[in-house]
């Protein structure tokens, strides 16, 4: 049989993920039909999941640059200058198609993913973050808290195998999320300036080893047939394109990888991700516009047999590929046995910037480099703003009418507010000895630094305030990590961002996505905040809608002195409580709302971001001058919430005053940016009057939170916050 | 006074096991595949997944060639700590009597947890609160230590027999304050030490209690008493 009479039809191009134009177009850059491998090859690079076609012109109008950035987006990592001559690396990645099929692989090799992509840059990983969303987990539904369970022990059963801890992170439970749940894990990477490596291959005639676990095949077609769908039935059937993590052999290549850059002994290095080698070698390539001939019968197989386009596309986990100058490759190879991880010789590099393709002697695939990673079509948005709501009412689970002291217990026992305790205490916080503030000492993770001083590190996202109105949902995510920062001191340096929406082609997720990313420009603009990296997970939808658009927005900060790091629990009996900053609550997309059922409103009360940024700094400055006992952002379920999460995690009572004018309710649970309560001396307080709007509330005291309006007063005993609050322990028998 | 920390494939905690040590002494990194103690005067076997601890906790390591070393120096009444992971070595190398088993919350589980000093003279603990030898700088009036612990299997099991000759021969050095017990270990106990006294192992992490700024100095104490005892032998 001639080689001709196996050449893949249209029909599988299409059953790859290509449309027909696509695949018309590939035809036009090979100058004939592509082969197997090449068709696998393209059908990866031009999915949506790893050429970014319906979202690259959006990213464009994102800031990148600061005085801070020293790495930006295309990298493996965004990087940003700490001071000390270190750099901390960090991005946030999605793993949600995976972790939907199979929750407990599935994140898992979402944090395998993100930690390979700091340490391909050079950075030693110091800390995981998660941001999570899942269905709601009460009733007789179990799917939300299988997925869960299941995502909880992968990130944990990786990030502590591997020594990396976990610090931070979120979770959200809300309909939408039901059939498409997400998994963002985002890390954090410390590295001397001076060794930051790129991806870019350079050097003709220098040598590209691939090193780390063997290549079988798990995960083919994960980018493609997985990560740029639609989730419907037959997602079971998917399993085998999920990859299953291995943290020892990760742990292995990240002491190798990190002891080869030490030596010098590497050119470049490039972890394997979505599309495996594929994509690697292509990005490599087209990073050093350069070529690079590769052999794939020199792969170290997991089983024989597995045909050349099989290798190419495997997205087997724990792999890394390097160049490698021809004198340094024995000092390569022979470090391997030292960290028993494998590494062969696979391929050299070029100057014909075209990807070859090799069964040993055979030429099975041959493509112009700058065809496969920059000639996909880019596809522009046709957005639309919906006529009607998109997204069913929640079912309510508060009485309209119950009392304040019911509502605040209702609210702190609520899947979104409860504490995060028994997610997080599955979780190493502490290794490495960094931790300066761990979950639920303080809004954001505080982690020191050699110099005395400290990163500060927040993730959030809340998706409902951004399906009410996603360029002000977005620009309250921003504005959250950013006071969480300002909590503990920290002002921030950049940020990382996965954008999480459903199916692009749709004009109504086209208009969220443009919105967000709009809100997401400007506020990290006015935040001197830029993104230095991220990713985008698109066609977050099933049968039953889209989820709510979720543009998770992770920042990093540096605070002076890791000594003065803020935290939130009322620290001493006796300390005046103030409330801090422009705080307009309105219950429009509440966390209350959603308990009493209510439909999402259409579009949220426009925020004076001037406002909030002098309010965060005036709460930084003080935090940074340790004149304040305590600090905390005004979030979900507004100040009467705030206020019991500083009780408890102070273990103190507080008795406060609340001169109401009429809205009772919306003062107590009312939800908004640019609030803060915070403790310490009154006149220390007093003093912030001149840089914010004050407004002093009480004192810390006693067992219980008091709070006394014009309407009556509300009273619960601190053992009575605990007991709602701990809600989320049923979930984990 | 010099600690050799023990580095496996998979150890997460040596680094910070050698930063706690060398607050009080001197203190190297042991590499697995050698059988050389570098003239160490104590051994800490540290946390982590020792070669991913696949198979069962500690079951492999046990058998790597600084172990051969390890186990005969602590043969010749050399000091060993093992923390958690290294604690699961110890007891596979049945240098440490009873085993782990896993959590009663069937979790892995990372809690700041309190321990009572039940034995306070100790090489492990002179210098804990309660010892012999107590720091001046621990407090006084609280005789209990605060230390994180993370893991799946540290559920300490031994036979009744066994435990009752540990509690009568006074090797049961640790014990979880009541509350504290996450694990399901037998008669709470968080840490013992061999017959001899000179082999201790430990579920809680004390290297993680060394500096306010990181949660506590509770554990500090535990290498100060070893660095006590070595240098009391050889004065």
């Amino acid at each position: 049989m001639s080689e001709s009479a196996l050449l893949p039809t249209v029909e599988d191009a299409l059953a790859l993920g290509l449309t027909r134009a696509e695949y018309e177009l590939v035809c036009e850059k090979q100058g004939s039909p592509p082969n197997q491998v090449e068709l696998a090859m393209y059908s990866l690079l031009w999915s949506e999941h790893c050429a970014y076609k319906h979202s690259k012109k959006l990213l464009r109008t994102l800031p990148t640059e600061g005085p801070h950035v020293v790495m930006g987006p295309g990298e493996n990592a965004g990087a940003v200058d700490v001071g000390g001559g270190l750099v901390c690396a960090f991005k946030v990645e999605s793993h949600n198609h995976p972790s939907a099929v199979e929750p407990f692989q599935g994140a898992a090799t979402g944090v395998g993913g993100i930690l390979r992509d700091i340490f391909a840059i050079g950075a030693r990983p110091i800390a995981v973050l998660d941001s999570l969303r899942f269905g709601e987990p009460q009733g007789t539904a179990t799917r939300a808290r299988y997925l869960l369970d299941g995502a909880v022990r992968g990130i944990g059963h990786y990030g502590n195998s591997i020594g990396v801890p976990t610090v931070g992170g979120e979770v959200y439970f809300e309909g939408p999320y039901e059939q498409s749940c997400l998994v963002n894990a985002m890390a954090l990477g410390l590295c001397e300036r001076a060794r930051l490596v790129r991806s870019a291959a350079a050097g003709v005639g220098n040598v590209v080893v691939l090193f780390g676990a063997s290549t079988g095949r798990d995960g083919i077609g994960g980018a493609s047939v997985l990560a740029s769908a639609e989730h419907g039935e037959g997602d079971e059937d998917r399993r085998p394109t999920v990859q299953v993590g291995d943290p020892f052999e990760e742990k292995k290549l990240l002491e190798y990888s990190l002891e080869l850059l030490e030596r010098g002994l590497l050119v470049s290095l490039q972890d394997l991700g979505a599309a495996g080698l594929t994509s690697s070698a292509a990005e490599m390539a087209a990073k050093g516009e350069v070529g690079l001939d590769l052999d794939v019968s020199r792969v170290p197989l997991r089983e024989p047999g597995l045909e050349p386009f099989e290798i190419m596309v495997s997205e087997s986990q724990e792999r890394m590929l390097c160049v490698v100058a021809p004198a340094d490759v024995p000092a390569v190879l022979a470090l391997c046995a030292k960290w028993e991880v494998g590494g062969t010789a696979i391929g050299t590099v070029t100057d014909t910037r075209r990807l070859r393709v090799f069964d040993s002697e055979r030429l099975v695939g041959d493509m112009p480099v700058r065809a496969l990673v920059d000639d996909c079509p880019l596809y522009d948005l046709r957005p639309t703003r919906p006529a009607a709501p998109l997204y069913a009412p929640p079912a309510a689970t508060l009485a309209a009418d119950a009392s304040p002291r019911e509502t605040l217990l209702a609210l702190l026992r609520s899947p979104n507010l409860a504490s995060r305790r028994p997610l997080f205490e599955q979780y190493d916080a502490v290794v490495q000895s960094r931790t300066v503030r761990r979950p639920e000492q303080a809004d954001a993770a505080v982690l020191r630094l050699p110099d005395g001083s400290a990163l500060a590190v927040s993730i959030d996202c809340n998706g409902r305030r951004v399906a009410a109105d996603p360029y002000t949902g977005t620009v309250e995510a921003a504005l959250e990590c950013a006071a969480n920062l300002a909590c503990v001191g920290a002002e921030p340096l950049g940020t990382t961002n996965n954008l999480n929406f459903g199916n692009p082609e749709k004009p109504h997720i086209a208009w969220q996505l443009t919105e967000s990313v709009r809100g997401l420009g400007d506020a990290c603009r006015a935040l001197a905040a830029p993104i230095v990296g991220g990713n985008v997970s698109l066609y977050n939808e099933g049968p039953a809608g889209p989820i709510y658009p979720t543009p998770v927005v992770g920042m990093v900060g540096r605070l002076p002195d890791a000594a003065r790091a803020g935290r939130l629990g009322f620290a001493r009996a006796g300390d005046a409580i103030a409330l801090l900053g422009p705080f307009a609550p309105s219950l429009a997309a509440s966390e209350l709302a959603k308990l009493r059922g209510e439909p999402l409103p259409d579009g949220l009360p426009e925020i004076d971001l001037e406002a909030v940024l002098v309010v965060q700094a005036a709460v930084r400055d003080a935090v940074r001058a340790g004149t304040l006992s305590s600090a905390h952002d005004l979030a979900e379920g507004g100040l009467a919430v705030a206020l019991a999460e500083c009780c408890l995690a102070g273990e103190l009572g507080a008795k406060i005053a609340l001169p109401t004018t009429t809205a009772t309710v919306a003062q107590l649970f009312g939800e908004g940016p640019g609030g803060f309560v915070v403790s310490g001396p009154g006149e220390t307080l007093a003093e912030l009057a001149g840089r914010a709007p004050l407004q002093m509330l009480g004192t810390v005291e006693g067992d219980a939170l008091t709070i006394a309006t014009d309407t009556g007063t509300l009273s619960a005993t601190l053992a009575e916050l605990a007991d709602a609050h701990g809600a989320l322990a049923e979930l984990f028998p | 006074m010099k600690f050799g920390v023990l580095q496996f494939p998979g150890s997460c905690d040596e680094v910070d096991a050698l930063e706690a040590a060398r607050r009080v002494a001197d203190a190297e990194l042991l590499w697995h595949g050698e059988r050389d103690l570098k003239g160490a005067d104590a051994v800490v076997v540290p946390g982590g997944f020792s070669y991913g601890d696949y198979l069962r906790a500690g079951a492999i390591a046990r058998f790597a060639p600084v172990m051969e070393a390890v186990i005969e120096f602590a043969r010749d009444g050399g000091l060993v700590l093992g923390i958690c992971n290294g604690f699961q070595v110890l007891c596979e190398a049945r240098l440490l009597p009873g085993a782990l088993l896993g959590n009663a919350n069937r979790r892995f589980t990372f809690r700041q947890v309190e321990l009572d000093v039940v034995n306070g003279a100790t090489d492990f603990t002179r210098a804990c609160p309660g010892g012999s030898e107590q720091l001046a700088s621990t407090d006084r009036s609280a005789a209990r230590l605060s230390i994180p612990a993370k893991h799946s299997w540290g559920r300490y099991y031994a036979e009744e027999r066994t435990l009752d000759e540990l509690e009568s021969g006074g090797q049961v050095v640790l014990r979880y304050a009541p509350g504290h017990n996450f694990n399901g270990s037998l008669r709470d106990i968080a840490g013992v030490r061999n017959e001899a006294g000179n082999v201790f192992g430990l579920m809680p992490h004390p290297e993680h209690a060394v500096d306010e700024l990181t949660g506590s100095t509770d554990g500090l104490c535990i290498f100060e008493s070893m660095r006590l005892a070595v240098e009391g032998v050889r004065v």
